[in-house]
């Protein structure tokens, strides 16, 4: 079942309307710059990692809901984590949105992040809610650059 | 009903009729009867083309321009009909003036590489204009970093109009050539290109017209444009994909080298030198497709046979109709209102990122077009990342276009 109200539930359209951690971050010492080329959306994500802890993230940029709302949701769940941690919810995530999770079947540290399981119903979408996790990913990892398409 | 009805009745353009000609439109998605707002992208095919491509596939096919026997001059004769119905279409003088290419962006690099090569050379200049499809754009940069030369850019104004004074005033003895599109598939914008072409032919340069979004809208006359270059795909204009046409005037194909070098371009081949086939042969190397153009002239009688110019000002109609009912929304911002559009809806809605709204009218059966429609300058001189486009052909209906507004509506109802 592919439902609108799935896809844009109004926890997403609110962080859509008022992004958390939305801001350049000063004092980061990693960031990274995402773009999708196909639809123009484009964001940075700004990390303050200290003794391979995310002290603080942030993110800037434009893009449509599910991207910023996804972006909102990743920067206040990644916040405070080990790197471990951090990068064990971008592989989780990124399966749930493609279809390689079921997040009620299997055990996962998602939380409050499996709002955006409907988008597996969205093949269009499903770049638009990673892009964010990607950049995050390749900022911890010391990368600069992300892209959709490469 | 008495025997007095005037002789001189409005002929009205019986839609239903037409719509039962693409088997496409009666499908449903999601539930929902199919609304095609995305023929700007490919439009629909008449069942007459598909008939015609299968036709050549179960009892005239062979390979062109080659076999001695029946079934290949059959064949043959098919695809160079064709040839003389866009001659036609056109009203080109010529069918060698006629090349076969894969489509629009395929015509204009054959240009960029033939008329590039023999033409340009470090310094010179070739004009092209801001509100160009990356294949209008691409192309010529490729080709001036090539050759040291440098791209310039006519600019347009708030609305999606050309600037002819400034265009005027970019013309110089070192531009070499204008390469224009006909209607912005961006904005829809028709661009004066008559009064472009006779601009820049008093100074001597030749003139290429992107017409990708032109032939399926407009009556196209080469000769009364007198431009120089004339590029179409066959898949806007309700043929295959993977049919096209370059037209060239025939004094500059002769002075072009070939495009593509290889089988039915050539007159001899030996290690030591090649002589190249005569016009149109010269520039369509290789095995070309000869199903899609056939489906390419079965298009051409297709719009023939429904009237050109009656479904023209059918599909002005429906364009005036949508701007209309959809303009005054609240919240929608029309992006593209130049005094001469034709076909052409792009829209952007506050607060709403366009693949938002692509998704929501999705969902209501609606095909609209979302993102920078291969036009990323358009979209950074207007300020806008990307933009939603309804684009309409005149097998669409005010029916859709009122589905379309109901659809909008709820966008702004479920981002509110």
């Amino acid at each position: 079942m592919s439902d609108l109200s799935e896809l844009y539930q109004q926890v997403i359209l609110d962080h859509n309307k008022k992004p958390r951690n939305f801001r350049i971050l000063e004092g980061a010492n990693r960031k990274a710059e995402g773009v999708n080329p196909l639809c123009g959306d484009q964001l940075v994500v700004y990390l303050d990692v200290e003794d391979d802890v995310v002290k603080d993230i942030s993110f800037e940029g434009s893009g449509c809901a599910i991207s910023k709302a996804a972006a909102s949701m990743m920067t206040q769940s990644v916040k405070g984590k080990t790197r471990k941690e951090a990068e064990t919810l971008f592989e989780e995530f990124h399966q749930m949105v493609t279809g390689e999770l079921d997040e009620e079947v299997t055990p996962n540290t998602l939380g409050r992040l499996t709002i955006f399981s409907g988008v597996r119903e969205f093949p269009a979408r499903v770049k638009c809610a990673s892009l964010s996790w990607h950049t995050m990913h390749a900022a911890l990892n010391g990368e600069q650059l992300v892209s959709t398409e490469s | 009903m008495t025997a007095m009805q005037p002789i001189t009745a409005p002929q009205t353009f019986d839609v239903a009729r037409i719509r039962q000609d693409f088997p496409i439109l009666s499908q449903l998605v999601r539930g929902k009867r199919l609304v095609f707002l995305d023929s700007a992208a490919s439009a629909q095919k008449p069942r007459s083309v598909m008939d015609a491509e299968r036709d050549i596939y179960e009892a005239g096919y062979a390979n062109v321009h080659r076999g001695v026997y029946w079934l290949s001059q059959r064949a043959t004769d098919e695809f160079e009909a064709v040839r003389e119905k866009v001659r036609q279409l056109l009203n080109a003088r010529e069918a060698r003036e006629i090349v076969f290419v894969r489509g629009a962006t395929e015509a204009i690099n054959l240009i960029a590489q033939s008329f590039g090569r023999a033409f340009l050379s470090s310094g010179d200049e070739v004009l092209i204009s801001h509100m160009e499809h990356h294949s209008n754009i691409v192309p010529w940069q490729m080709l001036c970093e090539e050759k040291g030369a440098k791209l310039r850019v006519i600019p347009m104004n708030d609305a999606g109009e050309l600037l002819l004074d400034e265009y005027n005033a970019l013309l110089n003895e070192r531009t070499k050539l204008v390469a224009v599109g006909h209607i912005s598939n961006a904005l829809g914008t028709i661009n004066p290109v008559k009064e472009m072409i006779a601009t820049a032919h008093k100074q001597g340069i030749p003139v290429l017209i992107d017409g990708a979004q032109g032939v399926p809208h407009l009556t196209v006359d080469v000769q009364d444009l007198d431009c120089d270059f004339y590029a179409f795909s066959g898949h806007k204009m309700f043929a295959p994909t993977g049919s096209g046409v370059i037209y060239g005037k025939r004094e500059w194909l002769e002075q072009m080298t070939p495009f593509q070098g290889g089988g039915d371009m050539i007159r001899t081949v030996t290690f030591e030198k090649t002589t190249y086939a005569g016009l149109p042969n010269k520039f369509e190397a290789g095995t070309p497709a000869i199903a899609s153009q056939i489906g390419l002239g079965a298009a051409i009688d297709y719009l023939n046979s429904i009237g050109r110019e009656r479904a023209f000002q059918y599909e002005h109609e429906l364009l005036s109709y949508a701007t209309e009912r959809i303009g005054p929304i609240d919240g929608v911002r029309l992006i593209g209102t130049a005094r001469e559009k034709a076909s052409v809806l792009s829209f952007t809605i506050d607060g709403v990122h366009p693949h938002d709204i692509g998704t929501i009218l999705d969902q209501e059966g609606i095909a609209v077009r979302a993102g920078h429609h291969c036009a990323q300058p358009v979209m950074q001189r207007l300020g806008v990342p990307a933009t939603a486009r309804a684009s309409f052909a005149f097998y669409n209906t005010r029916a859709e276009i009122d589905a379309l507004a109901l659809a909008i509506e709820k966008v702004i109802e479920v981002f509110a």
